[in-house]
């Protein structure tokens, strides 16, 4: 039935039509709801089956693990700070819902809003990367983030790091990472500090408002550890062992603390061979090692350099960042040895930050647009070594 | 540049088809440093006016007499001993400024639209040329040096020239102040776009 009504609207839309100066929006839909009809005029070049239509969406379904736990953890933080009793698994998670959704709506809206008119402007078809970040801002964004903040940000994003460069593709930096360097350098006193991460304010008469007290502590572990507390706790002041952390009911970005609910997103790219293993585990073998040095050689300028290698991988962005945001095929290295060398360093640069530096206590977002910067750099070394290997050998 | 040379064309076309900082791209470090804030860009922009205009007059009076061998020292000299006039009348006059304009004052000795200019206008070009080509260049500078201020102070601080310009309305719901405003990438983006725009009205300046 939709097959038949977009059959019957698209003449509206074909050059001299009514619409046509929105071609490429109808485009876009039909090739996102249906595969295009249109094969290869010239020769075939199969690679593969899928599209990137297909790819993002399973990207989307990786996330959505994150995005559910992101809900209950919201709810469930805004419930104990509160002082509910009653924790109804339903009412948490409608609350988490409510607390997300105008964020996802609005981060869609500008993203997707800017891309159709700079598509349209351009004559082009739309590009479809914007799925994929639209749901990764939210997700890696404080709950209390303001919604206008979020929508300067994905404008400001888009536009300079995505369609200056030629869109889709072609970005250097990761889009939904920048947004939020943007938000973190614009606006740092939302962005950081322990009021940012727990939703305070009761939505359509659920949860309630928060009251911050010795007893309930807004601050993320790792900020905790940079203040110099001995060591990390949930938002009641129960410590938290390195499974508590793992299963992530802590405050912290929106969908970001749970790693348990990381892996499962992971295990989906991988098993589509979406994302690349190589990226992912060195991102994983770097912190390791990285904590591994730091806990070594602690000291207590540096509060965080006592903190467990295991948990340096599982407090915080760490695992978010390995999976979704270093994986990136767009702006990660791309040759065999080169995504090795990239993954490492994204690794043992975000542990750097996080120990180093007390004025950041999280330091996968700028690890990851560091070496988004570099691989470039990277790739170009390796196929060079690849090239003078190989001339070597002609000439023995 | 043996041809004859036209007097309002060298005043006017550094305005824009010329400009020194988004056509040449000179003097971008400055552009970074000083304007923060509208006030030190203004000041900034007659600084560069007064020491071009008259560096250029300077050099162009002596252009016969100076061996070419030593003409970058000569240069220097001259454009020096302005640089100290100057910053010595900030520092009698408008202390603050001077406080927050610091090392960038002294730095314009080494700015490259000074050099630029004496290079490749005032060694070859009559005095009264050459004062109108300093004028010109100097305020196209200082045009950028206003709009990148007046921007990154809007959006940085809510201010201009030091007086509130958004309403207190906006901040009690939840407007803040775009902190990145104040840092200096953002002076590049903003350069950046004037450089859109600008290209987007002059056609025959696009590159491939």
């Amino acid at each position: 039935m939709l097959r038949k009504y977009l059959d019957k609207i698209k003449p509206n839309f074909e050059p001299g039509g009514k619409y046509q100066s929105l071609r490429s929006v109808f485009d876009g839909f039909e090739t996102f709801l249906y595969t295009p009809r249109s094969t290869s005029q010239s020769g075939v070049h199969v690679h593969d089956s899928i599209d990137s239509k297909r790819v993002m969406i399973i990207v989307v379904a990786a996330l959505m693990p994150c995005l559910l736990f992101g809900m209950y953890n919201t709810g469930y933080q805004n419930f104990i700070g509160s002082g509910i009793t009653d924790l109804n698994f339903w009412h948490i998670m409608l609350y988490g819902f409510l607390a997300i959704l105008p964020k996802i709506i609005v981060t869609y809206a500008v993203g997707l809003g800017i891309e159709f008119i700079v598509a349209q402007w351009r004559g082009e078809e739309i590009q479809e990367g914007f799925l994929v970040t639209g749901i990764l801002v939210p997700l890696i964004c404080p709950i209390e983030t303001p919604v206008w903040m979020l929508a300067v940000a994905t404008a400001f994003s888009v536009i300079f790091v995505k369609e200056v460069f030629g869109g889709t593709g072609f970005n250097i930096f990761n889009v939904a990472l920048v947004t939020r360097a943007v938000l973190f350098f614009g606006y740092p006193a939302q962005m950081s500090g322990d009021r940012a991460f727990i939703a305070s304010s009761p939505i359509c008469g659920l949860g309630g408002t928060v009251e911050y007290s010795d007893a309930f502590t807004g601050a993320t572990p790792l900020n905790q550890i940079a203040n110099g507390a001995d060591a990390a706790t949930d938002a009641a002041g129960h410590i938290l062992s390195t499974w508590d952390a793992f299963l992530g009911l802590y405050p912290g970005s929106f969908g970001e603390t749970s790693t348990l609910c990381v892996l499962l997103g992971a295990a989906l790219l991988l098993i589509t061979g979406i994302a690349s293993w190589k990226i992912m585990a060195s991102v994983f073998a770097g912190g390791l090692f990285m904590g591994w040095i730091a806990y070594t050689f602690q000291s207590p300028i540096y509060p965080g350099s006592a903190i467990l290698p295991i948990d340096q991988l599982v407090y915080g962005g760490f695992a978010f960042a390995a999976v979704f945001m270093a994986t990136d095929p767009v702006t990660a290295a791309r040759t065999g040895i080169g995504k090795y060398i990239y993954g490492f360093l994204v690794g043992v640069i975000a542990i750097i930050i996080r120990v180093y530096n007390n004025g950041y206590p999280e330091g996968a977002m700028l690890a990851v647009l560091l070496m988004n910067a570099l691989a470039p750099l990277i790739d170009y070394c390796v196929v060079q070594a690849n090239i003078s290997q190989r001339m070597k050998r002609l000439r023995a | 540049m043996a041809e004859k040379v036209n007097n309002k064309s060298v005043f006017f076309n550094p305005f824009s088809k010329n400009n020194p900082v988004i056509v040449q791209v000179l003097g971008i470090c400055s552009v970074l440093a000083v304007t923060a804030k509208l006030e030190p860009a203004i000041v900034m922009g007659i600084s560069v006016i007064a020491v071009l205009a008259f560096s250029n007059v300077i050099i162009s009076l002596i252009r016969n007499t100076i061996p070419t061998n030593i003409r970058i020292i000569v240069q220097l000299v001259v454009v020096a001993g302005l640089v100290v006039i100057v910053d010595q009348l900030l520092k009698a006059y408008t202390y603050d400024v001077s406080k927050q304009l610091s090392v960038f004052i002294g730095l314009i000795i080494t700015n490259c639209i000074l050099m630029g200019r004496l290079e490749a206008f005032a060694m070859a070009n009559k005095p009264w040329p050459s004062f109108l080509d300093g004028i010109g260049n100097g305020i196209g500078y200082t045009i950028i040096l206003v709009i990148v201020g007046f921007f990154r102070e809007l959006l940085g601080s809510g201010t201009l020239l030091g007086y509130q310009v958004v309403p207190q309305w906006c901040y009690e719901h939840g407007y803040v102040n775009n902190g990145l405003m104040i840092l200096p990438p953002m002076a590049l983006i903003v350069v950046a776009c004037i450089i859109w725009v600008h290209r987007l009205c002059n056609k025959d300046l696009q590159e491939d």
